[in-house]
């Protein structure tokens, strides 16, 4: 009995003491992970000014549902994604697999590709603003060569955002790349020798042992660069701010809008949970699914 | 086959070096140079007037200085808070484990980049908007650091925990004489990733801050860039970005492998 009652103690202070360990994490997480992620939801239902908040239901829920530039930039962002996402991976793997070879100038090639992931995306659209400029621009002035006239990259609907897809490509890719090579690093070497044996052509050992055998790492790239595609605006910050017509416009920086333009709190609370949702079916899509497919 | 796949790879390699380059090279270019065209990589008469000015005009000095502020403060504290909850989460049971880790794990879902609105609320019942302050706060505490430093830490041989326990060793003597060093690796990574993620943020200090005081630098960068959007002076414009860049490019070339690995780590799960 005494002893229980010893042991019974000793694991109650055990787990306050685990508690004092989390809880300075645990600060920091309730006020700046929880409480807002709570707060945007209950002031999603609520309108008006700070001071004197109304309970509105789903009002602001089908006003916002019904509004044209809400529905231009989900279209936008999901173009955006799938404009970014699958082209970058496979040039992150197609890069990985020939710089994982030992030649020369491989390492200043991996280089080359990998800087842009540690420059700041404010000052890369610095950067290429300065390149699609018309007439002036670094692009225009190469298209000149070919006898081609002035584009207004940024400013036409139409071009806009392959123009930040493409940005945002040559950025990211880079990053990608290191996981592929870090996957390479570890396939089994003696799978390769043995399909060489039997005499398997390079490019039926990439479609039979490569591929397959990077899937968790293409998967895990796959997430990690879908949820860059909602998490990363500060580009058009300085680019378009969303234009011409928010043809380039996506939904962070509407969030952005919303609230610190014109002050919209109750559309800014409806945005922050639509992108709160958004991100959780990401994840909860990874870890219930792929996670489940990938294992072979 | 061979020739022409690299032959690809060296024409995508060098279109992804010029950005740098014409950055550079512009930054160097007399002001009038841009518009009369000519060669965009070449500069006949290479200037520093373009760095003078954009010195001049904005208060770099003072951005810098917020900027290694923010960069460390948010790293110094990240670096104690992980190292506590990761201590615990790998070597210790108690009671509703799991339900926390769960809720950590929350914050790699919703991560306090697309809070952007809610967190300015938070910021503002505490008192804080416009200071360095609020822009470090919201990332004291790390999800991603967590769970890097609990990998490294279950690593560590349980033995060696035990034996300085018999040695008489309290429990944050034993994080400082075991753990923590043979987690420099981790530790070196996380700090390079914390450290390059924070020098790049905009999104949030843009909201957060509205003075000289506490402004970091690539929202100056921004300000700054708005001001001089007609070509004429675009060199100023690269020069402040270049300002802004150097460090981190400087770092990275001299810390390359380092970098590689680092940003590696951070995505093996």
């Amino acid at each position: 009995m005494a002893a229980k009652r010893k042991k019974f103690g000793s694991s109650s202070r055990h787990n306050l003491f685990a508690y004092g360990l989390l809880f300075p994490s645990f600060i920091f997480l309730t006020l700046f992970t929880f409480y807002p992620t709570l707060k945007s939801f209950q002031l999603s239902f609520y309108s008006g000014p700070m001071t004197r908040l109304q309970f509105s239901g789903m009002d602001q829920y089908k006003e916002v549902f019904s509004d044209e530039i809400f529905r231009k930039v989900i279209l936008n962002n999901i173009l955006f994604m799938i404009g970014t996402v699958p082209t970058s991976l496979f040039l992150a793997m197609y890069l990985a697999i020939w710089l994982n070879k030992k030649m020369a100038g491989s390492s200043l090639l991996r280089t080359s590709f990998f800087y842009p992931t540690i420059i700041p995306l404010i000052a890369v659209a610095n950067i290429w603003l300065f390149i699609y400029t018309p007439q002036y621009g670094l692009l225009d002035n190469f298209l000149h060569l070919f006898g081609r006239g002035d584009t207004s990259w940024l400013g036409n609907p139409n071009t806009v955002m392959i123009a930040m897809i493409f940005m945002i490509i040559w950025k990211d890719t880079g990053f990608y790349m290191i996981f592929y090579l870090a996957g390479l690093q570890n396939l089994p070497r003696d799978v390769y020798e043995a399909a060489e044996i039997e005499g398997a052509k390079p490019f039926q050992m990439f479609r039979h042992i490569t591929f397959p055998l990077l899937m968790p790492t293409t998967l895990f790239v796959m997430i990690v660069a879908i949820t860059n595609s909602f998490k990363n605006v500060d580009h058009l910050y300085i680019m378009t701010k969303g234009g011409p017509d928010n043809a380039s416009n996506l939904l962070l920086y509407h969030i952005y809008e919303a609230a610190f333009t014109n002050w919209d709190l109750g559309k800014a609370a409806v945005l922050t949970v639509v992108l709160i949702v958004i991100m959780l079916s990401i994840t909860a899509f990874n870890y219930l699914y792929l996670d489940r497919k990938i294992h072979y | 086959m061979k020739k022409l796949n690299y032959g690809i790879i060296i024409i995508l390699g060098i279109i992804s070096f010029i950005p740098l380059l014409w950055v550079f090279i512009t930054s160097f270019s007399p002001g009038n140079q841009v518009i009369k065209g000519g060669f965009p990589f070449w500069v006949s008469n290479p200037t520093l007037e373009n760095y003078v000015k954009a010195w001049e005009t904005a208060p770099f000095i003072q951005y810098y200085f917020n900027t290694f502020v923010i960069v460390f403060g948010v790293l110094i504290v990240q670096l104690i808070t992980i190292t506590l909850a990761a201590y615990a989460f790998a070597r210790l049971n108690f009671k509703g484990k799991h339900v926390l880790f769960i809720l950590f794990l929350l914050q790699l879902m919703i991560q306090p980049e697309i809070l952007l609105f809610p967190n300015y609320q938070v910021i503002s019942q505490l008192g804080l908007v416009n200071t360095k302050l609020a822009v470090m706060m919201p990332y004291w505490a790390s999800a991603f650091g967590v769970f890097l430093m609990r990998q490294t830490f279950k690593q560590v041989p349980y033995d060696l925990d035990e034996a300085s326990r018999i040695d008489g060793c309290k429990w944050y003597q034993t994080l400082w004489h075991v753990y923590i060093p043979s987690a420099k690796p981790t530790y070196i990574a996380f700090a390079l990733v914390s450290v390059s993620h924070h020098w790049s943020n905009f999104m949030w200090p843009l909201i957060i801050t509205d003075s000289v005081d506490s402004r970091p630098l690539t929202v100056g960068l921004a300000l700054f860039a708005q001001s001089y959007e007609t070509g004429a002076q675009w060199g100023m414009v690269a020069a402040g970005t270049v300002m802004v860049i150097m460090p981190l490019v400087i770092a990275f070339f001299i810390f390359q492998k380092q970098f590689v690995s680092s940003f590696m780590h951070s995505g093996i799960k």
